[in-house]
């Protein structure tokens, strides 16, 4: 048994044998061991749906393009989607949360360390559940394997008669255990942030990571059980004959659109709003200066955590609601805008009348700025209704939300990377391999993603495993799949990063960054026990403080 | 309360490095895209250009998305100068003298400038796309319309005109519209199977077909000519050949092709085993030639096949080699439809081609 | 326990942070509740819309008993509750039972109620539109009473061990917060099911 931090090669630990190491990470209960776990799964989860990205790039790089079986390519839009958004995004941010926000707010460990082991090891069960569909299912048509009904999977091409074998059923089983663990994640964040918090700490001193990850965890608490009630019904309908979305039986196709995009807008919220969390902490610390409008900013995220509960159904503003519906659904979206805005304009506050350091961590929150802002314009563009008439089922919405999702919370999630690694191992990242990360990276983005926004303006529909000649999309479509290889090196230059930094990076000391919160007073690896004695805070940049002790940020705060 | 803030003095460990060159080539590969979608408006070298429309419910989106583009272009540009003039302004300079910057904490009135403004902003843009709304969602159709349902099947386009007794696949004729007196097209849109969307971006924006959930359309087609779109809502397996052609024609043309289409098929002896053929075959269990023992409709009317430019849902251009083709082993063109290969021999694929050919 | 008395510079710092398990558990519910709201709405948006074969009024009877028996178990559990804070473990341990048997019979009554729908009736989850969402929405909420009446079971070996005092009662408080959420869904269940959508 061991309750040591992540070990330094060369120390004590690294004798150890290689079995009882490896059975202290399987049976770990420490948040920072766990947080590793959540982190180091997540990054082989991006790799793998990060191939399939480039088959599928790869497969439309010209029309009538033969590199891949309508069939397969079906099965990889699905997979991608689906391991993207809960087997890579989701985890990784459950892993920075439960690796950081114990030691933000002062506190030993998660509120239940054994409750977070569980969920971790269901959320990984899931992602292998999920493969293991490969391994020999019935598809749509024909022998194998992985689900095709794509990661929104609309009924009732989920049905028995559209979807026979077991592809599906992966789809749907994998889901539901992961999203038990996700559900558990959320339990554990809520309860600690509300429970474990240091003396002096109140929620109004709190970092704005621990705020932001409670609103997160909120949302996965009303979003998450939607789709998992979803998927028992689908269950339902599969397997005891039962008729919630069987249309022959009277049952709603629509209902199912309903209910997922009930769970699926929440959802996106769910994805970005850590990453909002990453950049509120990263900012401020290169610029120098307090994040600005502390309580507006936890305001605003409060409000996108309502409002998004809202917003649903301008995924299916095509579907022939009411024009009342659609009205109700463009004031929403609208109006979600606003806040997010207001978050915008703070983290740009926070930036003037600093002294802006770009280092690494910087770079991408900065690119991030610059993304997200496209970003919600062109979310802004298909809340207009009518607009989306067009746009939406598009290769537009295709290049918003992955702007969002690369762009904005991918960026900032390699942000977090460079700037907690010290924090984690006890290194520094290369600087130079950092920037070299953040230009391959960068150009790759911008030649796939904003290119990508041209076919859907010009009629090519998503979800397609080749197109038509003369419909004025081969070249974009072309100059989109040359970048995804620009953003392959990126990521290889990162991965070789971490590993070349872990072993041979610069002693990090417990404050490399000169922060302010309180992971930056212990060592670097923390110690299993995190704080020797337990922390008393007075404000909310307890080091600032503490470097600063004739001018302590409480008697302005 | 206003801002709050104050100075201090403190040693900074100085290093930094100064990036904010390549922002400009970020800029131009944003606008370009647009900049170039947009100037195809007037000739469109892309037939499904969104920013082209032919047709009421179409202009009416294209003016709402320029409103819609100007204002987001304008936050675009403000909020992006902004950024990029606090980086460049307020970079840490090389010759640093250590000392934190002034530690600013917040200003309502600032919040609240940019609540407001934003507030401002979204009431203005809803107003506009509520107008649209109401303007393309008409539920009454003017007496004149010409009427269509529409059914979506797993890969392919049934019409039927009711009031005019027609019944064909895969290209939809239409008649144009004068906008001085217009003569629109309803369409009523129905699934047999899987979800399905009708989306033929210079006519109109996309509305899906639903099992069990009947949706309504409108379109009125200012200009003759072909108009391409394809299904926007995957349908499974080969959803990417489920093509659109819409022939609009002058009223003259359109009266004709229904005159046309309204015929019973052409009755030729010389085919005449072509024809046993496609009857002792399983052809008829899907398929409807008018005026024979065919009646199937799982599959596409082939009453008058020949009057059509493509087969298979725009997968292929109608030739007769493509039609045998097509006919001994549907998924060489469109693998995963849900035709099956009928196992004929080459004498027996020319005979029914030969018969399939005369089905004008 | 996070409640903290403490001097800070010359100043008393009184730290009391809510308790973990009560926070849980509400989250625990708010996640529930959402999923049970999903199977509410699908049930009510369904009612009146099955193409064929028995409607509500033509099979259901309302279960006044069962509906008393689970209702009055909330009211045993917490006295039950009320008793162990108090100290006396046996009336603890008498209620404790009566908790379980309440909640049992509310089973038991299902179970009758089902034989006599699936075999009497022929009425099953597939037979139309209603039984399907009728089925799914009662049968999602007897599995939530099960997994109550297994930790309520759990509980009872461990108070005839000996185990349980009155220092657990804090723990007893926050299972009983399920208890309560499980009657709590079984009065919306019974309002749309048997009054509503009858």
């Amino acid at each position: 048994m061991s309750t040591d931090a992540i070990a330094l090669p060369g120390t004590e630990l690294a004798s150890q044998p290689f079995v009882a190491r490896l059975h202290d990470w399987v049976t770990t209960v420490d948040h920072k061991r766990l947080g590793i776990l959540y982190i180091t799964f997540s990054l082989l989860f991006l790799l793998i749906a990060g191939v399939e990205a480039m088959l599928i790039r790869i497969q439309l790089i010209r029309p009538h393009n033969d590199f891949v079986s309508p069939q397969v390519f079906n099965r990889l839009f699905t997979m991608h989607g689906t391991t993207m958004i809960f087997f890579v995004i989701m985890p990784v941010m459950f892993g920075f949360a439960n690796y950081l926000i114990p030691l933000m707010i002062g506190a030993r460990d998660m509120a239940f360390p054994r409750l977070n082991a569980f969920s971790f090891w269901m959320t990984a069960f899931g992602g292998l559940l999920l493969y293991f569909s490969l391994a020999g299912a019935n598809g749509l048509y024909g022998a194998g394997n992985a689900p095709d009904v794509g990661w929104f999977a609309y009924a009732p091409l989920t049905s028995q008669t559209f979807s026979i074998g077991h592809s599906t059923d992966f789809w749907i089983l994998a889901l539901l255990v992961s999203g038990f663990g996700s559900i558990g994640t959320a339990v554990n964040i809520i309860a600690t942030v509300l429970c474990m918090r240091c003396p002096g700490m109140t929620l109004a001193k709190m970092p704005l990571f621990a705020w932001l990850n409670l609103v997160m965890a909120g949302l996965v608490i009303l979003a998450v059980s939607p789709l998992t009630a979803a998927q028992i019904m689908l269950l339902v309908d599969r397997y005891l004959g039962g008729h919630f979305f069987d249309t022959q039986a009277g049952g709603s196709a629509v209902i199912w659109m309903h209910f997922f995009w009930v769970f699926g807008h929440p959802e996106v919220y769910v994805l970005v709003i850590p990453a909002f969390a990453f950049a509120s902490e990263i900012i401020p610390v290169f610029s120098r200066k307090p994040i600005f409008g502390y309580s507006v900013m936890v305001a605003a995220t409060i409000a996108i955590g309502f409002i998004s509960m809202s917003v649903w159904a301008h995924h299916m503003f095509t579907v022939g609601m009411s024009s009342a519906a659609n009205n109700f659904f463009v004031i929403s979206t609208m109006a979600i805008a606003v806040p997010t805005g207001i978050k915008i304009f703070n983290w740009l506050a926070t930036m003037w009348g600093g002294k802006i350091e770009f280092k690494t961590p910087m770079l991408f929150c900065i690119a991030f700025l610059f993304q997200f802002l496209i970003a919600g314009l062109t979310g802004i563009m298909q809340g207009a209704a009518p607009f989306d008439w067009h746009l939406g089922n598009s290769y537009f919405v295709v290049a918003h939300f992955h702007y969002v999702i690369v762009g904005g919370i991918l960026f900032t999630l390699f942000g977090a990377f460079y700037y907690w690694f010290p924090k984690m191992s006890g290194k520094m990242c290369s600087e130079a391999l950092g920037k070299l990360h953040f230009w391959l990276f960068i150009i790759g983005f911008h030649l796939t993603f904003d290119f990508m926004h041209i076919p859907g303006l010009l009629g090519m529909p998503r979800r397609i495993y080749t197109y038509e000649p003369g419909r004025g999309w081969d070249t974009w479509n072309f100059i989109v799949t040359i970048g995804v290889f620009f953003q392959a090196a990126g990521i290889l230059v990162f991965l070789g990063n971490l590993i070349w930094s872990y072993f041979r990076g610069k002693a990090a000391g417990s404050d490399p960054w000169d922060a302010w919160t309180l992971e930056w007073s212990t060592n670097s690896p923390p110690p299993a026990y995190n704080f020797a004695s337990r922390p008393v805070v007075k404000s909310r940049r307890p080091l600032w403080d503490f470097k600063h002790p004739a001018d302590p940020d409480w008697n302005y705060e | 309360m206003g801002a709050i803030s104050r100075t201090e003095g403190i040693k900074l460990r100085s290093r930094g490095s100064i990036s904010g060159r390549l922002l400009g080539s970020r800029i131009f590969v944003c606008f370009g895209g647009a900049a170039l979608a947009f100037a195809d408006q007037t000739q469109p070298s892309s037939p499904t250009n969104i920013f082209a429309p032919a047709s009421t419910p179409a202009k009416s989106i294209f003016g709402l998305s320029l409103f819609v583009l100007a204002v987001t272009g304008a936050i675009f540009l403000v909020v992006f100068a902004l950024l990029l003039y606090s980086i460049v302004r307020f970079r840490k300079k090389r010759n640093d003298d250590g000392r934190e910057p002034p530690q600013v904490y917040g200003s309502n009135q600032v919040e609240m400038a940019w609540t407001i403004i934003p507030i401002l902003i979204v009431v203005a843009l809803f107003m506009a796309t509520a107008r649209v709304i109401a303007l393309v969602q008409k539920t009454s159709p003017p007496g004149n319309a010409i009427a269509v349902t529409a059914i979506g099947h797993q890969f392919w386009w049934e019409y039927r005109y009711p009031q005019l007794g027609v019944v064909t696949a895969n290209e939809l004729h239409l008649p144009v519209s004068d906008p001085v007196h217009p003569t629109p097209t309803f369409i009523t849109l129905l699934s047999t199977d899987t979800d399905h969307s009708f989306w033929v971006p210079r006519l109109g924006g996309k509305t899906d077909l639903i099992p069990n959930h009947p949706n309504t359309m409108w379109i009125d087609p200012q200009e003759t000519g072909v108009y391409l779109g394809q299904c926007a809502q995957y349908c499974g397996i080969q959803h990417a050949k489920m093509l659109l052609r819409v022939y609009v024609q002058s009223k003259d043309d359109f009266d004709l092709w229904i005159r046309q289409q309204r015929q019973p098929a052409f009755v030729n002896d010389a085919i005449a085993q072509g024809q046993r053929i496609f009857e002792t075959t399983a052809c008829i269990n899907c398929h409807t030639v008018s005026g024979t023992v065919a009646n199937g409709r799982f599959g596409p009317d082939l009453t008058h096949l020949m009057s059509r430019d493509t087969i298979a849902a725009g997968a292929a251009r109608n030739t007769p080699e493509n039609l045998r083709l097509w006919i001994r082993n549907p998924n060489t063109i469109k693998p995963g439809s849900l035709m099956p290969a009928m196992q004929l021999d080459e004498r027996e694929l020319d005979a029914l081609t030969a018969y399939l050919e005369t089905l004008r | 326990m996070n409640a903290t008395s403490m001097t800070v510079a010359g100043a008393r710092l009184e730290w009391n942070p809510p308790e973990r398990g009560r926070v849980a558990m509400f989250s625990l519910i708010a996640a529930e509740a959402a999923i049970f709201t999903i199977f509410v709405v699908a049930y009510l948006f369904y009612v009146g819309k099955s193409l064929t074969g028995p409607t509500p009024k033509d099979v259901l009877s309302v279960p006044v008993l069962y509906t008393i028996c689970l209702l009055s178990s909330s009211l045993t559990i917490h006295l039950a509750a009320t008793s162990l804070r108090r100290g006396s473990i046996l009336s603890f341990g008498l209620l404790w039972v009566a908790t379980i048997t309440l909640g049992a019979a509310f089973l038991y009554g299902t179970a009758i109620e089902w034989y006599r729908l699936i075999y009497n009736e022929g009425f099953t989850i597939s037979t139309n539109l209603f039984g399907t969402t009728y089925y799914s929405l009662l049968g999602l909420h007897g599995f939530h009473v099960v997994v109550g009446l297994l930790s309520l079971s759990i509980v009872m070996v461990f108070t005839l061990l000996g185990s349980v005092r009155s220092e657990h009662a804090e723990r007893i408080d926050v299972l009983s917060l399920y208890w309560h959420f499980v009657d709590v869904v079984w009065i919306v269940v019974f309002t749309v099911v048997y009054l509503i959508g009858r």
